[in-house]
C-alpha cells in the first residue's frame, strides 16, 4: 500500500472558551490517498470546516499529526511551510468574502504566484494568468474586472483559478458549491472534476449535502460535533450505512420526487449537544432513536466493521 | 373570483428603478393560489421569486421598487389599490411573511415572548392581556417549542429553533395566506427534515394557504400541492406536484433543474448543467427569455414570447408545446 | 498585441475604483460645496504672499489707520493695531490649515501604525496598546493639549506635538476595527494559505479596504484640530502675536466686541466655514466610501 498522500492521526483542536473547552474537532483520523477525493459530511458545529483547515496548517491544532507524503508537517519550520503550500490550497465557500475587492481578477490570480515568487518574468506571469482563467472558463475580458462586478458562480471559478495557480497536489475544497445556485453548482462540479482528471489532483471535498458528496467524492467521513463516526467508500455509505446518525442524514434528505417521502420515525429529534466539555460516551446519544444505557458509559472507538467500513458505534 | 380562489395576481410587472437602469424584476406574472393550498414556487437566484412575495405584502424598498402594472387580489381586496394604513392591518393578520434568514430577522433586544405578542397586540385588540400570553404559550406549543423558554432572547436559541420562533409569530393571527422564502435554506438537512414536518402538520391543521419559495426540489417534493417554476421574472412552468415530477412534457429549463441535480439514487459521470447565466434583468433577451440557454431553441423562440400552452393542471410556456 | 491590449486595460482599471467613488460623491451637492470652500481657502493659503504682502499688510502697525470699518481699502477692516484685517486672514488660514494637516498626518501615522498592530496580531500586544490608548482617550483633546503646551512651552512645534498626540487614540481605535472586521474575511485566510508574510497581509489586503473610515475621521480630525488650535489660541496657549490666527485674532477682538464687533465675527465665519466645510466633505466620502457595490 503505498503511503497516503494526506494522512491525519488522532487530530484534535480544542478552542478555550469562558465555560471550558470547545472539542471543534476531536481525534480524527484520516487517510487520502493521491488521486482520490475524501468526502467529509456534517453538519453545522461537526468540525468539518476546522479539520480543513488544520490540515493546511491555517490553525495549529491542539494534538494530533498531520502527515504530508508521510512527514509530519506540524514540526515544519516556516521555511520548509512556505515550500509546500505550494502544493496545498483551498477553495472557500462564500464566493463573496474569498475575493479581496479592492483588487482585479488578474490580480487575485497572480497573487500567489508573486508571493511565492513561482514566475518572475512579468510576461510569463500575464500569460500564466490568461491560461488560469482560460481553463476555469473564465472570458478574457473580464481580466481587469473586479470581483462586486461578477456573479457567484464566476466568482467562484477565480477562487478555483487562484487556487491552481501554484500547480498543487491537494485542495481542500471547503464547501465550494453551496452558495451557488443549483445549475451553477453543477457546472462548478463538472469543472473540478474535470480538473482532477487532467491534473491528478487530491480533493478532500467539505460539504453538508450528502447527494453532492456521492458524486464527487471516492470515500467519504462522516462527522458529528467534531468526531468521525462513520468512514468508507461512497458507495458502500449510501447502499449501506451503518451509524444512526448517517441513516439519519441520508433520510432527512428531501428527494426530488414523489415516491420517496422520509420515514416518520427516523426523523431525528432534539438539536445538537454542547461541544463544550463533551460528556464520555457517544455524541449522538442524546437524539439517537436506538440508543442503549452503554452509548454513554465510556467513549467509542471507530471499528473496521467490515473490509474499508469504519464505524463508531456501540451496536456493532 | 371563485371562493375557493385566495390570491389572484394578473399580468404583474415589477421594476428597480436604480440611478442607473431599470431591473425588470418581474414581467407579466399570473397566478392563483387556492385557500389551502400550498404553491411552491421554484427558481434561482434573480428569477423574481422574492420579488413576487414582497409585491403581495407591498414590502418592495421604497423609492427603488415599483409596481409597473399588474393587479393582485388578496380575498377580493385589490391590494396594488391598498394604502399604506390599509396593508398595515393586512400584514400580519390576514398575510404574513418567513423570511430566509432567521439569524437576521428576530430582534435581538426583545424576548420570544414579547415578539410574539406584538403581533398580536397589532391586529387582535380584541383580546385581553392574559388571553395574549396563552395564545403564545399555544402557538410555541404549536411549533414544538417549549413554554418555559419564552423569556428568552433570539441569541440563545438555535438556528432552528429561531425559525420555529419566526414561524410563530407568522401564525400567530391564523393568517390565510403565508409567504415562505426560503424558510429551511440556512438550516441544516437535519433540522430542516424536522421543520417541513412541523410545517406539513401545521398546514393541515389550520388550513393556511402557503407560498414556498424555493430553489430545492427535493423540498418542493416534500411539501408542496402545486409548483410553480420561475425564471427572468415569469412563470414557466405550473401544475399539481404529480404534472411536475411525474409528466414527461416540460420546459427545457426544467428539463434542465432536473439535471442538475446530483441524484443520490444514480450514478453518473457528469451532471448536466444548464449552459450560460439567467440573463441581466436590466437588459433581457427578446422572445422567450430562455432561448439563448435553451438546448432545442427554434427560430420562433428569438423573437415571439411564448404564450400559455394548457394541459389540464399543467401549464408550459413554451413553443415546443405549441398546438 | 494581446500584451499591448493587457497593458491599456491594466491603465484602465486604476481609474476605475477611484472614478466611481467619484462619481458617488459628486451627486451629493452639500459635499461638493464644501470641497469648493475648502479648495478656495486652500489656494488663498497657499498663495497667500501673491494676494497680499505679509509685512505690510498683516503685521505692521498703523495706528492711524485703527478700527477702520470693512471698506474699498481695507476688505476686512482694520484691527486695533491698524493692520489689514483681509491680510490677516488670509495668513491666519496658512496657520490653520498647515497646523491642521500636519498634525493629522503625524497622527494618522502613528495611529495607524499601533491600530494595526493592535488589530491584526490581538492578543496581548492589543490589550497593552489599547489600554494605553484608552487612557488618552480619557483625557479631553483640548485639556490634553493644554497641559503638553503649558509643559513644553508655547510656539509651533510644540502645538504640532500637543495635538498629534491628542488625536492618535482616535485613529488608532479606528484603524484597529476596521483590521479586525477585515481580517476575518476568507480572502485574508486565502492569503495565508499561499504563505503570504504579515507585513503583506496588512499593507496589501487589509489597509485597502480599511481605508473608508479612516480617511472619514482624518477628515473630521482636521476640523476638530482647526477649532483646537483657535480655542489654544484664544486662551493664549497658542500660536503667538503677532502672527495672524483666527482664534488669537478673536481673542484680542474680545474687549472690542461692542463698537468693532466685524473684529470678532469675521475670524469666527471663516472658523466655521472651513470646519463646516471639512465635516461635509467628511460626510459625503463616507457615503460615497460605504455603498459596497452589491446590486
Amino acid at each position: 500500500m503505498s503511503t497516503p498522500l494526506i494522512e491525519t492521526k488522532g487530530l484534535k483542536k480544542y478552542f478555550k472558551t469562558p465555560k471550558g473547552d470547545l472539542h471543534a474537532v476531536d481525534d480524527v483520523n484520516l487517510k487520502i490517498e493521491k488521486g482520490n477525493t475524501l468526502g467529509v459530511v456534517g453538519e453545522s458545529g461537526c468540525g468539518k470546516s476546522t479539520l480543513g483547515r488544520i490540515i493546511l496548517r491555517l490553525l495549529e491544532p491542539t494534538a494530533g499529526e498531520v502527515l504530508y507524503n508521510g512527514k509530519n508537517i506540524l514540526n515544519y519550520d516556516r521555511k520548509q511551510m512556505l515550500d509546500i503550500r505550494k502544493e496545498l490550497q483551498i477553495i472557500f465557500q462564500d464566493p463573496y468574502a474569498s475575493l479581496n475587492p479592492r483588487m482585479t481578477i488578474s490580480e487575485i490570480i497572480a497573487e500567489p504566484i508573486k508571493v511565492c515568487k513561482t514566475i518572475t518574468n512579468k510576461k510569463e506571469l500575464n500569460d500564466k494568468v490568461f491560461e488560469l482563467m482560460e481553463t476555469v472558463g473564465l472570458a478574457e475580458r473580464l481580466v481587469n474586472t473586479y470581483p462586486h462586478e461578477l456573479d457567484g458562480g464566476r466568482r467562484q471559478r477565480i477562487g478555483i483559478a487562484r487556487a491552481l495557480a501554484l500547480d498543487p497536489e491537494f485542495i481542500v475544497c471547503d464547501e465550494p458549491v453551496s452558495a451557488l445556485d443549483v445549475s451553477i453548482q453543477a457546472q462548478i462540479l463538472n469543472l473540478l472534476m474535470d480538473l482532477q482528471d487532467q491534473r491528478g489532483l487530491t480533493y478532500m471535498f467539505i460539504t453538508h449535502d450528502l447527494s453532492v458528496v456521492k458524486h464527487i467524492s471516492k470515500d467519504v467521513a462522516v462527522m458529528y460535533l467534531g468526531q468521525c463516526v462513520e468512514r468508507t467508500d461512497s458507495e458502500t455509505l449510501f447502499r449501506n450505512p451503518l451509524h444512526p446518525y448517517t441513516q439519519a442524514l441520508l433520510n432527512a434528505i428531501p428527494i426530488p420526487s414523489l415516491r420517496s417521502r422520509p420515514r416518520s420515525e427516523l426523523v431525528i429529534k432534539g438539536e445538537i449537544t454542547s461541544p463544550i466539555n463533551p460528556r464520555p460516551g457517544c455524541r449522538f446519544a442524546a437524539r439517537c432513536p436506538r440508543a442503549t444505557k452503554i452509548c454513554t458509559e465510556h467513549n467509542v472507538e471507530l471499528k473496521e466493521i467490515e473490509s474499508g467500513h469504519f464505524v463508531a458505534c456501540t451496536l456493532y | 373570483m371563485s371562493t375557493k380562489t385566495l390570491v389572484e395576481i394578473k399580468d404583474l410587472h415589477v421594476v428597480y428603478n436604480t440611478d442607473e437602469k431599470t431591473v425588470y424584476a418581474v414581467n407579466g406574472l399570473n397566478l392563483t393560489i387556492n385557500r389551502g393550498e400550498t404553491l411552491g414556487l421554484v427558481g434561482e437566484t434573480g428569477a423574481g421569486k422574492t420579488t413576487t412575495a414582497l409585491s403581495i405584502m407591498k414590502l418592495l424598498p421604497d423609492r427603488v421598487g415599483e409596481i409597473r402594472q399588474g393587479k393582485i387580489l388578496l380575498d377580493n381586496i385589490d391590494i396594488t389599490r391598498a394604502t399604506p394604513a390599509d396593508m398595515r392591518l393586512i400584514r400580519g393578520e390576514s398575510v404574513s411573511m418567513i423570511f430566509q434568514d432567521p439569524m437576521t430577522s428576530l430582534n435581538p433586544i426583545l424576548t420570544v415572548s414579547d415578539q410574539i405578542s406584538e403581533v398580536l397586540d397589532l391586529h387582535r385588540l380584541d383580546m385581553s392581556s392574559e388571553e395574549k400570553i396563552k395564545k403564545v404559550d399555544e402557538i410555541l406549543k404549536l411549533v414544538g417549542l417549549s413554554a418555559d423558554r419564552k423569556n428568552e432572547y433570539p441569541h440563545q436559541f438555535s438556528g432552528g429553533m429561531k425559525q420555529r420562533v419566526v414561524i410563530a409569530m407568522a401564525l400567530a393571527c391564523e393568517p390565510k395566506l403565508i409567504l415562505a422564502d426560503e424558510p429551511t435554506t440556512a438550516l441544516d438537512v437535519t433540522i430542516q427534515a424536522q421543520i417541513l414536518s412541523m410545517m406539513k402538520e401545521l398546514k393541515q391543521r389550520l388550513n393556511t394557504a402557503m407560498i414556498f419559495i424555493t430553489h430545492d426540489l427535493g423540498v418542493v417534493a416534500q411539501i408542496c400541492d402545486r409548483v410553480a417554476i420561475m425564471y427572468a421574472g415569469e412563470i414557466i412552468e405550473i401544475g399539481t406536484t404529480a404534472d411536475i415530477f411525474d409528466n414527461p412534457n416540460h420546459h427545457p429549463y426544467t428539463s434542465g433543474l432536473f439535471g442538475s441535480i446530483p441524484d443520490m439514487t444514480k450514478v453518473a459521470k457528469r451532471l448536466n448543467p444548464i449552459e450560460g447565466l439567467m440573463p441581466d434583468p436590466t437588459d433581457l433577451p427578446n422572445g422567450c427569455k430562455f432561448h439563448p440557454r435553451c438546448p432545442k431553441c427554434m427560430e420562433i423562440c428569438e423573437a415571439v414570447n411564448p404564450g400559455d400552452n394548457i394541459d389540464g393542471t399543467h401549464t408550459i410556456k413554451c413553443h415546443l408545446f405549441s398546438q | 498585441m494581446t500584451e499591448q491590449k493587457e497593458k491599456q486595460r491594466i491603465v484602465v482599471k486604476k481609474k476605475s475604483q477611484i472614478a466611481s467613488i467619484w462619481h458617488r460623491f459628486k451627486k451629493n451637492r452639500l459635499a461638493l460645496f464644501g470641497v469648493a470652500v475648502f479648495v478656495s481657502m486652500l489656494l488663498v493659503a497657499v498663495f497667500a504672499d501673491f494676494i497680499v504682502d505679509y509685512e505690510k499688510d498683516a503685521l505692521m502697525q498703523n495706528m492711524a489707520q485703527r478700527f477702520q470699518r470693512p471698506s474699498g481699502e481695507h476688505w476686512f477692516g482694520t484691527d486695533n493695531f491698524g493692520r489689514d484685517l483681509f491680510a490677516r486672514i488670509i495668513f491666519g488660514a496658512r496657520i490653520s490649515l498647515f497646523v491642521g494637516v500636519i498634525t493629522i498626518s503625524l497622527s494618522l501615522f502613528v495611529g495607524s501604525v499601533i491600530g494595526a498592530s493592535a488589530g491584526y496580531y490581538g492578543g496581548r500586544v492589543d490589550n497593552i496598546m489599547m489600554r494605553i490608548m484608552d487612557v488618552f482617550l480619557a483625557i479631553p483633546q483640548m485639556i490634553m493639549a493644554i497641559s503638553i503646551v503649558a509643559a513644553l512651552g508655547t510656539g509651533m512645534m510644540n502645538i504640532l506635538i500637543a495635538l498629534s498626540i491628542a488625536q492618535i487614540p482616535r485613529f488608532a481605535r479606528i484603524v484597529r476595527s476596521s483590521i479586525l472586521t477585515v481580517k476575518c474575511q476568507d480572502f485574508i485566510e486565502a492569503a495565508r494559505a499561499c504563505g503570504t508574510s504579515d507585513t503583506r497581509i496588512i499593507a496589501k489586503h487589509i489597509l485597502p479596504n480599511a481605508i473608508g473610515p479612516i480617511v472619514v475621521q482624518a477628515t473630521l480630525s482636521v476640523a476638530s484640530t482647526i477649532l483646537i488650535i483657535a480655542a489654544l489660541s484664544f486662551v493664549g496657549l497658542g500660536i503667538q502675536p503677532p502672527t495672524p490666527e483666527w482664534g488669537s485674532m478673536m481673542a484680542d477682538a474680545k474687549s472690542q466686541m461692542r463698537y468693532h464687533e466685524y473684529l470678532i465675527i469675521i475670524p469666527g465665519i471663516f472658523i466655521a466655514l472651513t470646519v463646516m466645510s471639512l465635516n461635509v466633505i467628511g460626510d459625503g466620502l463616507r457615503d460615497a466610501l460605504d455603498p459596497r457595490l452589491k446590486n
